[in-house]
C-alpha cells in the first residue's frame, strides 16, 4: 500500500520556491505540537501516523499545518483528552467571535469542510 | 523579540503583537479556527499552559539558519572541529550551544567529487535545531517527489549546475537521523574570520540545493 | 561495534519487496532494490511500533547507498549519482 505521504519518485512539476512566511496560527500549532510532544502526550511517530492516516484527499488538499491541526484534533479525541463535541462547540464559539470582530475573510470563511 | 503582556486569551490579537498584519491575516480556513479552539481547550484543561506554547513559539522564532552557519564556518576554520562534526555531529553542535533535542545529526561534506543534498520524502525531517523551521518548498510534494529521482534537474532549478564528474548524493532522512550539508568553502575566503564566513553561508547551501558563493 | 550486528559497511543488501499497511519508514521507491551498507548508525526504537505506542526490541539502523541508475530505468545523470537512506534492519536482507 502506498500512503499519500510516500511520494519519492512520483511525477511532479516545478518546485515553487517562493518564501512563505508562517502566519501566527501556523507557528502556534507548531508550538502546541512541540509542547504536547515534550510532555510525551503525542510522540513524533504518532503524529506522523495520524498525518498519513488523514486519508488521501485530506492529505493532498490540506496545507502542512492544516494537516497537523487535523491530526492533533483526532489524537486529542482518541486519547480521551478532549471530546469531539467540545471541540465542535468551541470551533463555533471561536468562529462567532472572529465574525463579530470582523476577522473572518468572508462570510463563509472557516466553515467546516 | 518583544514580549507582550496583555491578555493572551485571544490568539488572533496576540498574532498582531508579533508581526504586522499581513493580507492573509484574516481567518479563512476551518483548520485555522480548529487550531485556536484546540489551544484554548488544552490550556483550559491544564494540558498545556499558554506560557509554554508562547515559549515554544519564541524558541522557534529565535532558531535560525545562522546557527547552522556558525557550525559550518567553524568547521571551515578549525580542522579539528571539522573532524568532530563529521564523526560525532551531536557532540560537535552541542559544543557550540546548539544541542539536538531528540534526533541524531549527521554532517555530510561537499567536495570536488561529491555534492550532497537533503530531503525527507515521507514527511519533513529537518535539522530544526540548526536551521529553524523548514521552508515551504522543502515540505512540498514537488521537491520530495523529484529530488530523489532527478536531482540534477531540481538543483538546476535552484541555479546549481554540476558536471557529471561530481557525484550527486541525495540523503533521504526517514525518521531518526537529521542531515546538515557542509558546503564547500569558496576559494579565496581562507583569510576571512568565522563571523565573516558565517555571513556567506545560506540556509539553502546547508540543505544542499545551492553552493556558497563569494566574490572579493 | 558488537559482532552481533547484522551487516557491516560494504555489504550488499536488498530491501524487502513488501507492501503491508501501517506506519512504515521505508519509502516505496527503494523496496525490492539493492544497495550497499555504508554505515551503522546504532539501534533505535522501531517506528512501526512507536507510532502505535507499542514497545519492542530496538532495531539496528543502517545507512544504505543506492545508485540512482539502480532505482530508475531512465536515470539521467552521472553513473555514480546515489541516494542514501537510513533503513532499519527489519527491512534489509543480506545478498
Amino acid at each position: 500500500m502506498r500512503g499519500p505521504h510516500d511520494v519519492g519518485g512520483l511525477p511532479e512539476g516545478p518546485i515553487d520556491a517562493k518564501p512563505h512566511d508562517l502566519s501566527f496560527w501556523e507557528k502556534q500549532i507548531d508550538g502546541l505540537r512541540g509542547v504536547i510532544g515534550g510532555k510525551g502526550i503525542v510522540t513524533t511517530h504518532e503524529n506522523r501516523r495520524y498525518v498519513e492516516g488523514l486519508g488521501d484527499d485530506a492529505y493532498e488538499s490540506l496545507t502542512y499545518y492544516e494537516r497537523w491541526t487535523a491530526a492533533l484534533s483526532r489524537q486529542m479525541v482518541e486519547k480521551g483528552i478532549l471530546t469531539q463535541a467540545e471541540i465542535d462547540a468551541r470551533v463555533r464559539d471561536v468562529r462567532a467571535r472572529l465574525a463579530a470582530s470582523g476577522e473572518l475573510e468572508s462570510e463563509t470563511a472557516g466553515k467546516a469542510p | 523579540m518583544p514580549h507582550d503582556h496583555h491578555d493572551h486569551d485571544d490568539d488572533h490579537h496576540h498574532a498582531h503583537d508579533h508581526a504586522p498584519p499581513q493580507p492573509d491575516d484574516k481567518v479563512h480556513s476551518y483548520y485555522q479556527i480548529l487550531g485556536i479552539a484546540l489551544k484554548e481547550l488544552l490550556v483550559e484543561k491544564g494540558v498545556v499552559t499558554a506560557g509554554e506554547v508562547r515559549a515554544a513559539i519564541e524558541k522557534r522564532d529565535q532558531t535560525t539558519p545562522a546557527f547552522g552557519a556558525k557550525v559550518v564556518a567553524k568547521a571551515w576554520s578549525d580542522p579539528i572541529f571539522r573532524i568532530r562534526l563529521l564523526t560525532n555531529a551531536n557532540a560537535a553542535v552541542a559544543e557550540l550551544g546548539f544541542p539536538m533535542t531528540t534526533t541524531q545529526l549527521v554532517a555530510v561534506e561537499n567536495s570536488e567529487d561529491v555534492h550532497n543534498v537533503v530531503v525527507c520524502t515521507l514527511c519533513s525531517c529537518y535539522p530544526r535545531e540548526l536551521l529553524g523551521l523548514p521552508p515551504a518548498w522543502y515540505k512540498s510534494r514537488a521537491y520530495r517527489a523529484r529530488i530523489v529521482q532527478e536531482p540534477r534537474a531540481v538543483l538546476a532549478e535552484f541555479g546549481t549546475h554540476l558536471t557529471d564528474k561530481v557525484e550527486v548524493r541525495v540523503h533521504d532522512s526517514t525518521a531518526d537521523m537529521r542531515y546538515l550539508v557542509v558546503p564547500q568553502q569558496p576559494a579565496g575566503t581562507e583569510g576571512l574570520s568565522e563571523d565573516e564566513l558565517a555571513a556567506l553561508i545560506t540556509r539553502d547551501s546547508m540543505i544542499g540545493v545551492t553552493e556558497v558563493n563569494w566574490s572579493a | 561495534m558488537s559482532a552481533a550486528l547484522a551487516f557491516a559497511p560494504g555489504d550488499l543488501v536488498r530491501v524487502r519487496d513488501d507492501y503491508p499497511p501501517g506506519h512504515i519508514r521505508t519509502p516505496i521507491y527503494v523496496r525490492g532494490k539493492v544497495g550497499r551498507v555504508t554505515r551503522h548508525f546504532g539501534s533505535f526504537g522501531n517506528p512501526e511500533l512507536l507510532a502505535y505506542r507499542l514497545t519492542g526490541p530496538k532495531e539496528e539502523l543502517y545507512e544504505v547507498r543506492f545508485l540512482q541508475r539502480d532505482l530508475w530505468d531512465d536515470y539521467k545523470g552521472s553513473e555514480r549519482d546515489s541516494v542514501d537512506l537510513d533503513l532499519y534492519r527489519n527491512w534489509l536482507e543480506k545478498i
